[in-house]
């Protein structure tokens, strides 16, 4: 056990799984100095230029150039800098990377994970702060994790590097320096699949079931706490990973609430959260004694200013409104 | 043996794997007519010595990726053909499972990591291919089979720019057939020059005659060892030409007339043919030879038309380890 930044157990995460198979191989730009948030400090000096690539500001090159690297052997570790550069590497990601396993009818795994940083930090506007998971768990043959805390970044890390699918792994920017307690794991601890698909219950309640991921489980925890001191306890379920997503235990939980909201920093139109409420509203309507509520951003770009940007802010003030909405509806 | 009769006996041999490469699309084509091959095919009629003579000097453990007419290129670095068109025909036994059709063959076994229905996307796909070569060390080598509306798109620049830059053991070959899709490829493409965009990159060039069989063998051999070597990526142009149309339905009258008449008289095999007649091949060998094609890829439709369909279950599967749906109930 150790209190470890997000940015730090990440970069623990690709050291020891670097340790352990030399074919994990990390591409992406600025990696020599460490990466553009410091998330690979150190590991060019340890692993060599070769293992650690500073590549050209080529995204579809690193993207293509690691599905033919994890094809011919390698288990690359892609940095997309920010999510939204990924948009320049499409196609090698949904067309080449989630497909290649499938249309050679399973001759080669694609084993790769995509290291995207999401969400909004410090003014970055527009082309720097979109949380765009949907659209990668729509697709078949990705895996998509959002972790939340510390131990996530680092058991989900380690993990995505082991499984044999293309992972698109999204960090979230403003949480890079938030400590957590990391658990390194026993000798014999099992990073792999089992990691996917398995929420965790932040805080148990039963007033209402909120449910998130990445950066928005902060201001779900927030949210409890304030509700907390009035007395009313939610039960908060950090959801880790979108694709596999734990289905089971949101139901469980509404099934003891009778009450979900899912929040999200993502456009609310096509989002993650939409497909979370109409599961729950298909196969667990007689758990849910209110209509479910999704609290996510509205259609529009992310902006610069600070008061503009906030117009896409999921804020704790606003779940806590919900949760009286869904307790007390008018 | 002298020099002249081992140049015979090699050319005979290209000749026959040219044969095949024509036989099995003509045979491809036959069975898109008679609706057993349900997809596109996109036929290489007529650039058959560009994938002979490139896959001439390559191991089997080297790598290679093609395009979406790449049938020729997955032949010569020898995939078996049978399995090959039981995958156009979608049955089980194709090399894909039925999953892939013919623009996304593949054969792991003998190198050939996949056609491509993108164009010019495997173009970074390769360069990645060899990266890993690199790191792992030994001297495969990879080949990357691209045709000339490729070079207009991005990966063109990013992919040649990062195997010049790492290094890398990869040949990178255009395979110019004069035609982008149904579009004259020197409308759209600025400079004219392939060679030049390829140099300017870092990537040193040589151009070839893409319908000289022994030509393109040549050159792809020298190419080929120093690449081996640790010579870094190298680029050929083989310039050919497209004897039918984008694909098999597809008449391509968009061309000036006469202009695919006059380049029959250029046509690849006829080219083989009349060398090793003037080297003393009888008329009866080189029919001989043609028959043993069709023979071959005749059995390979009649293997496929019989075939089953692949199961129903198996569109569930290889999908992904983590989070794969479940076979739905029934099935």
């Amino acid at each position: 056990m150790a209190a470890l930044t997000y940015r730090e157990a990440g970069r623990q995460a690709v050291t020891a799984e670097m340790r352990l198979d030399q074919s994990v191989w990390c591409l992406g730009e600025d990696l020599g100095r460490g990466g553009v948030f410091g998330q690979y400090a150190g590991l060019e000096a340890e692993f060599g230029t070769d293992r650690i690539c500073s590549a050209p500001i080529s995204e579809a090159a690193i993207m293509g150039a690691a599905v033919g690297a994890a094809m011919a052997g390698a288990r690359p570790i892609v940095e997309m800098r920010f999510a939204d550069f990924a948009l320049c590497a499409v196609d090698e990601l949904v067309n080449q990377a989630a497909k290649a396993r499938y249309m050679f009818g399973g001759q080669s795994k694609v084993p790769l994970t995509v290291r995207e940083p999401m969400g909004m930090w410090r003014s970055s506007a527009a082309q720097h702060s979109q949380s765009l998971e949907a659209w990668y768990a729509h697709i078949p043959g990705l895996v998509v994790a959002a972790p939340a805390t510390a131990q996530d970044n680092y058991t989900l890390l380690r993990s995505s590097i082991r499984i044999d699918d293309p992972v698109v792994y999204m960090e979230h920017k403003h949480l890079w320096d938030f400590e957590g307690e990391v658990d390194e794991g026993a000798a014999d601890f099992e990073y792999g699949p089992e990691q996917f698909g398995k929420a965790h219950v932040m805080q148990e309640g039963d007033a209402c079931t909120i449910v998130a991921w990445s950066a928005q489980v902060h201001v779900a925890m927030e949210a409890a706490k304030t509700l907390a001191a009035d007395g009313v306890h939610v039960e908060v379920i950090n959801l880790r990973t979108l694709w596999p997503w734990d289905e089971a235990a949101v139901a469980q939980s509404i099934a003891k609430t009778g009450r979900l909201i899912v929040t999200h920093e993502a456009v609310g139109v096509g989002g993650f959260g939409g497909e979370i409420v109409a599961t729950m509203a298909e196969k667990h309507f007689d758990k849910l004694q209110r209509p479910p509520l999704r609290l996510t951003a509205p259609r529009i770009p992310i902006s610069y200013a600070p008061e503009l940007e906030n117009q896409v802010r999921v804020t704790a003030e606003q779940l806590v409104a919900g949760v009286m909405q869904l307790r007390y509806p008018l | 043996m002298s020099q002249a009769n081992l140049d015979t006996a090699r050319l005979r041999e290209r000749r026959c794997l040219m044969l095949r490469i024509r036989a099995f699309e003509e045979a491809a084509i036959r069975a898109a007519d008679n609706k057993l091959v349900l997809g596109a095919i996109h036929p290489s009629v007529g650039q058959e010595a560009v994938a002979a003579g490139v896959c001439a000097p390559l191991r089997k453990d080297d790598l290679l990726l093609s395009t979406h007419r790449g049938h020729g290129h997955t032949l010569a670095k020898g995939a078996d053909a049978r399995a090959m068109m039981r995958e156009l025909f979608g049955r089980e036994g194709g090399n894909c499972g039925g999953k892939g059709g013919s623009m996304h063959i593949a054969d792991f076994d003998v190198g050939m990591l996949g056609a491509n229905g993108v164009v010019g996307a495997n173009i970074n796909i390769a360069a990645g291919a060899a990266h890993a070569i690199k790191l792992r060390g030994g001297d495969q080598i990879t080949v990357c089979i691209f045709g000339d509306g490729a070079v207009n798109r991005g990966p063109f620049l990013e992919g040649l720019n990062w195997a010049a830059a790492f290094k890398l053991p990869v040949l990178f070959v255009c395979e110019d057939n004069g035609y982008a899709s149904t579009t004259k490829s020197s409308a759209v493409t600025g400079g004219g020059d392939l060679c030049a965009r390829a140099e300017a990159l870092g990537v040193p060039t040589e151009s070839v005659d893409g319908n000289d069989v022994m030509a393109v063998e040549e050159t792809a051999l020298r190419l080929s060892a120093a690449i081996r070597e640790g010579a870094g990526p190298r680029f050929l142009h083989a310039r050919t030409y497209r004897l039918l149309g984008h694909t098999s339905v597809d008449p391509a009258k968009y061309r000036p007339d006469g202009e695919a008449d006059g380049k029959w008289a250029d046509d690849p095999i006829q080219r083989a043919a009349d060398l090793l007649a003037g080297a003393g091949v009888s008329e009866a060998e080189l029919a001989a030879d043609a028959n043993a094609a069709e023979t071959e890829m005749q059995a390979a439709y009649d293997g496929a038309a019989g075939a089953s369909w692949p199961s129903v279950r198996s569109a569930y599967d290889d999908v992904q380890d983590v989070g794969a749906v479940p076979v739905p109930q029934g099935l």
